[in-house]
């Protein structure tokens, strides 16, 4: 797979930070301005439009390659948990597009959320579970050196 | 069912807690569809519970379908089930089966019914329908004559014709009718249903004369002769001559000299009124028999109606159902303060006999002064239509359809109405102008569309811009029109989808967004066009959405639909390159998904069929690696708690046992439930275990628009409850039965008999041309009941498509049939032998020893569960009696 048109440094939805050089922090994790970026997993260990599940710091984070980009980005990253049935689940879900937005389905009960913003765009008749919200935690991602890393904030 | 007969039931609580004090009590006499419609629409208009209902039925049954009897034979009792059978639940209502009433007492308002028991009533419904009528024809008392009005007398032909067919198996049963009207041309249907010939003895001029004219019954003659079915018109039927040796009836002679040898014979030259009642309880009565009763059906004692074929209404008695169920409103209008009256009888009749269309209504005979008649006939097709209009040829009077009812649904609410403009025939010309012209037509509001349900045009029209429907069964449900016989669903259909155009409301069948086409039409485009990728596929038939440029990425409905279509057009693997993202929930990891997120995996065990070995290694697996087990509905085993990243390690185990994958996740054959059969069963009549097995392998894998379900029962006693199955096979001396979408679930629906007395071979190919008809045709998430409602002509056009290939389709779908059988692999053992595929069956990419740390379970009943909400609070907050949760991870794990 080739991600080369991706590797280049870029500006993150959801933060301010520039991922512009490497340096300091523990392993595979950089603080730049208010996010801690974490290495996550090499670009070619994703799976177009399928997601995957990647602890970030103890919290789990789904985190999806596109097949084409969107608004410059392939890769996405959204909280894991389903607000709908409390289980860990979206990074196995259906990725698709509504109005063009890439999306993806909850497994569980089929809602439909953003996956550049983390909105809900579909209840699909149902509330989320007592103390969550229904729109996702969108996750800043940067994709440097063939290598997806996640933004977390400081 | 309910039996009042038993005191303190809870269904007597329930009833009398459901009354109070003033509650009034309503006896309805007699147990056929005229009580049914009147004790269904006394129910569902009385919401005050000002009445109870007692019905009182000479027959051991909850009241059925009359119309159309053979279909006992060739659909099974089912078939003439009516209405909500919740119905005979409800507490208001009770009734009495075999419990004939045998007198009235009008001083003391009681009647008493056959055990001498006297119930009172407020209110009396006399409803005791007709008995059929026996001319005096000498030895018509002979053994093997028999009458056609109810199952009993149905069931008593059967054994009828199996006795004699026991008696000399070589030769066949000869059956004889007399009597051309509706009731005889259904009861020789019956004898052909039952493999006797059929001769139909009329004595006049032409069959069902009073429904039809002379050229209707011409054309009726030559479809019926077609079907099989002998017809000797104008012949008087003189005497029946016993068989020397048995004594049973053998010969009928004829006023004309002719004879006819038979074994058994039909007598069904009309009904009479069972008005024994009303005569003794001193009722006024008609000329002709019958309670007379005036136009709010009152018969001459106040507080005691008569409705149905019992009840003489404006100087005569009526043998139609439409009418009675009329009559049934009436009742229950005036019971509930209403002023209603009957209109006069609408006497149009629709039906199929032996599967001949045949219609009339209005003056079908052209009796009007000066009036006159369009006709089309076409005796190489055997088609008949006639139109009878006003002397100035715009009103329309009648009309006759035989071969051809198209036009009826729309014609027959025009009665009485000036047709449009124009050539009055363009109504019955054969296609072309036919159909443009009956689209254009536009009922006026007033028309009556649904007789069974006297549901006129403009209440149609209401339920869409008043009561805020938006489909047809949206309308259905708000009417009831085209509940009952379904004759007018095709106008309902229409007069629905052009109010809902009116209003604005796309009538849209499109997949999602990404597609403009079903799922049929999906199929058969990607079919042709010979695709085999989603890319290609919403790039060639895709649509983009409003303000986009291109088709998008397609999403969670398209998705799946386009997995199922590849997976049933044989594209390898589902989760084999781009195909493995088009993958559903359960699909994407061949098992299961539950609440938590882990899965549940199921081997398959085909025909529920397995060894002690076998069900040790599944105890072992399950025990291993921490899975709760239960038993499914479909016979086999169920582990539940599987982790992701544990399923390739499961799988691996199962598989090394000599298991494979059970497509339990799949939208594809699940099971074949099978009873014990012949191998051990003492009733089993053929190897039912060894089918189901064959069945199961034979057709493992195969995607469908729904989950598929199978039965084979190796007798008539059905312990594998084929019937409630897609496809459901029971075995007979002679083969096997094939009965087709049945189906459990939200919506039950029995199976119905598409062939009898199969062999194996012809069983195999006929479930191979169903299955794949419906895979081809069946639209998104549709499961085969609700398919064959909707696919073209229901059952008798899928027989049609899939046993006389009526579309030429046969060869193309047992070709699909064989590629499925030769290209099958277990899914799973091909991951496990494929490193890329395994790689999704991993808990966290960048840490795949970790197993999800929120999973948490209690124990319970030797096993364990997911925690709930609560106890995970009560846990977290260290309660003292906080329930001890097991995660995940820390389950033990043997391997």
């Amino acid at each position: 797979m080739t991600v080369s048109e991706h590797s280049e440094s870029r500006t993150v939805s959801g933060g301010t930070a520039t991922l512009a050089a490497a340096s300091g922090g523990g392993k595979g994790v950089n603080v730049i301005d208010d996010l801690v970026w974490h290495t996550v997993c090499p670009v070619d260990d994703l799976m177009p439009e399928r997601g995957v599940a990647a602890l970030v710091d103890g919290v789990q984070v789904a985190v999806f390659l596109l097949a084409e980009p969107f608004e410059g980005a392939r890769v996405h990253a959204v909280q894991n948990l389903d607000p709908f049935s409390g289980a860990h689940v979206l990074s196995r879900g259906i990725v698709g597009t509504r109005g063009g937005v890439p999306t993806v389905a909850s497994p569980i009960y089929k809602q439909v959320f953003s996956l550049v913003t983390g909105e809900c765009l579909a209840l699909a008749d149902k509330e989320p579970k007592t103390g969550l919200a229904a729109d996702l935690t969108a996750y800043p991602v940067d994709v440097r050196d063939g290598v997806v890393h996640v933004g977390t904030p400081a | 069912m309910v039996n009042s007969s038993v005191p303190g039931s809870a269904g007597d609580t329930q009833r009398e807690a459901a009354r109070s004090d003033d509650t009034q009590r309503v006896v309805v006499v007699g147990g056929g569809m005229v009580a049914q419609r009147f004790v269904e629409a006394l129910r569902s208009r009385d919401t005050e519970n000002r009445y109870s209902i007692e019905v009182f039925a000479e027959e051991p049954r909850p009241p059925y379908d009359r119309v159309g009897l053979s279909r006992w034979f060739t659909e099974g009792p089912e078939a003439l089930t009516l209405g909500e059978p919740e119905l005979w639940d409800d507490p208001l209502v009770t009734l009495h089966r075999d419990r004939r009433v045998m007198a009235v007492d009008r001083e003391r308002r009681t009647v008493t019914d056959r055990l001498d028991k006297v119930h009172h009533y407020d209110h009396l419904v006399l409803a005791t329908g007709s008995y059929p009528f026996v001319p005096p024809i000498p030895g018509a008392d002979l053994p093997g004559v028999f009458v056609y009005r109810t199952i009993d007398d149905l069931a008593a032909l059967r054994g009828w014709v199996e006795q004699k067919r026991e008696a000399s198996p070589n030769k066949p049963v000869r059956g004889a009718v007399i009597g051309g009207g509706l009731l005889g041309l259904e009861a020789a249907g019956a004898l052909k249903a039952l493999d006797a010939h059929a001769t139909v003895i009329e004595f006049g001029t032409h069959l069902m004369g009073v429904q039809i004219d002379q050229g209707g019954g011409e054309a009726l003659k030559r479809l019926i002769n077609n079907k099989g079915i002998a017809v000797r018109t104008q012949t008087a039927t003189k005497e029946l001559k016993p068989h020397k040796r048995t004594g049973h009836v053998g010969r009928m002679e004829f006023a004309d000299g002719g004879r006819l040898d038979t074994d058994i014979v039909v007598v069904a030259t009309g009904v009479r009124p069972r008005d024994e009642l009303a005569r003794e309880a001193g009722l006024e009565m008609g000329e002709r028999g019958g309670a007379v009763v005036d136009l709010a059906c009152r018969t001459s004692e106040p507080d005691v109606y008569a409705i149905g074929e019992v009840a003489c209404i404006e100087g005569r008695c009526i043998g139609l159902v439409a009418p009675g169920y009329t009559m049934a409103e009436i009742v229950v209008d005036r019971l509930m303060g209403g002023d209603a009256t009957f209109p006069g009888a609408d006497t149009a009749t629709k039906l199929k006999l032996s599967g001949v269309d045949v219609a009339s209504f209005g003056d079908a005979h052209g009796r009007a002064d000066g009036c006159v008649e369009v006709v089309w006939a076409d005796q190489v097709a055997g088609i008949y239509k006639k139109l009878v209009l006003s002397d100035d040829a715009r009103t329309l009077l009648g009309g006759v359809f035989v071969g051809d009812a198209g036009p009826y649904a729309m014609l027959r609410p025009m009665l009485g109405a000036e047709l449009p403009e124009g050539d009055p025939s363009a109504f019955i010309l054969p296609e072309g102008g036919n159909g443009a012209a009956l689209g254009g037509l536009e009922l006026p509001d007033d028309a009556a569309v649904c007789s069974c349900n006297n549901v006129s045009a403009g209440q149609i029209r209401a339920a869409v811009t008043e009561h805020g429907c938006t489909d047809v069964p949206g309308v259905k449900a708000c009417t009831k029109a085209a509940t009952t016989c379904g004759a007018c669903l095709p106008v309902v259909k229409k007069l629905t989808n052009t109010e809902l155009e009116k209003a604005g409301i796309e009538v849209s069948t499109a997949l999602c967004e990404h597609f403009e086409l079903t799922r049929a039409q999906l199929f058969d485009a990607v079919r042709v066009a010979d695709l085999h990728t989603f890319s290609e596929i919403i790039g060639r038939f895709g649509r983009a959405p409003e303000g986009a440029t291109s088709p998008g990425r397609g999403c969670d409905i398209c998705k799946p639909v386009v997995a199922s279509i590849l997976a049933s057009q044989g594209n390898g693997h589902i989760l084999a390159g781009e195909q493995a993202t088009l993958q559903d929930t359960n699909d994407h990891m061949l098992a299961n998904m539950q609440k938590d997120g882990t899965y549940s995996v199921v081997p398959r065990m085909p025909g529920g069929e397995v060894t002690p070995e076998g069900l040790i290694a599944v105890g072992q697996v399950a025990r291993d690696f921490g899975l709760y087990t239960k038993i499914t509905g479909g016979q086999r085993v169920d582990m539940f708690g599987a982790r992701v990243e544990q399923l390739p390690d499961i799988w691996r185990r199962l598989v090394d046992a000599g298991f494979e994958s059970g497509h339990a996740y799949g939208k594809s054959l699940r099971t074949v439930k099978s009873c014990v059969g012949s191998t051990w069963c003492r009733y089993g009549v053929q190897d039912s275990v060894g089918m189901a097995v064959e069945l199961e392998l034979r057709y493992r894998g195969l995607r469908a628009p729904h989950k598929l379900k199978m039965g084979v029962s190796g007798c008539a006693r059905e312990c594998a409850e084929a019937q409630s199955k897609d496809v459901g096979v029971i075995a007979t001396d002679k083969g096997w039965n094939l009965y087709v979408a049945g189906n459990g679930g939200q919506r039950p629906a029995h199976a119905k008999l598409l062939a009898e007395d199969l062999t194996r071979e012809e069983l195999l190919t006929t479930i191979d041309r169903f299955l794949m008809y419906y895979i081809r045709t069946g639209d998104r998430l549709q499961r085969t009941a609700p398919w064959m409602e909707e696919v073209e002509g229901g059952l008798d056009g899928v027989r049609q498509v899939i046993i006389a290939d009526s579309l030429g389709i046969c060869a193309d779908l047992d070709a699909a049939m064989a590629d499925h059988v030769a290209n099958y692999e277990d899914e799973w053992k091909a991951v496990l032998d494929d490193p890329e595929k395994l790689r999704r069956f991993t808990s966290f990419v960048n840490a795949p020893k970790e197993s999800d740390p929120n999973l948490a379970y209690v124990a319970e009943r030797g096993q364990h569960r997911p925690a709930t909400d609560a106890e995970r609070a009560a846990a977290a907050s260290g309660a003292e009696d906080a329930p001890v949760l097991i995660s995940g991870p820390s389950l033990e794990v043997r391997s």
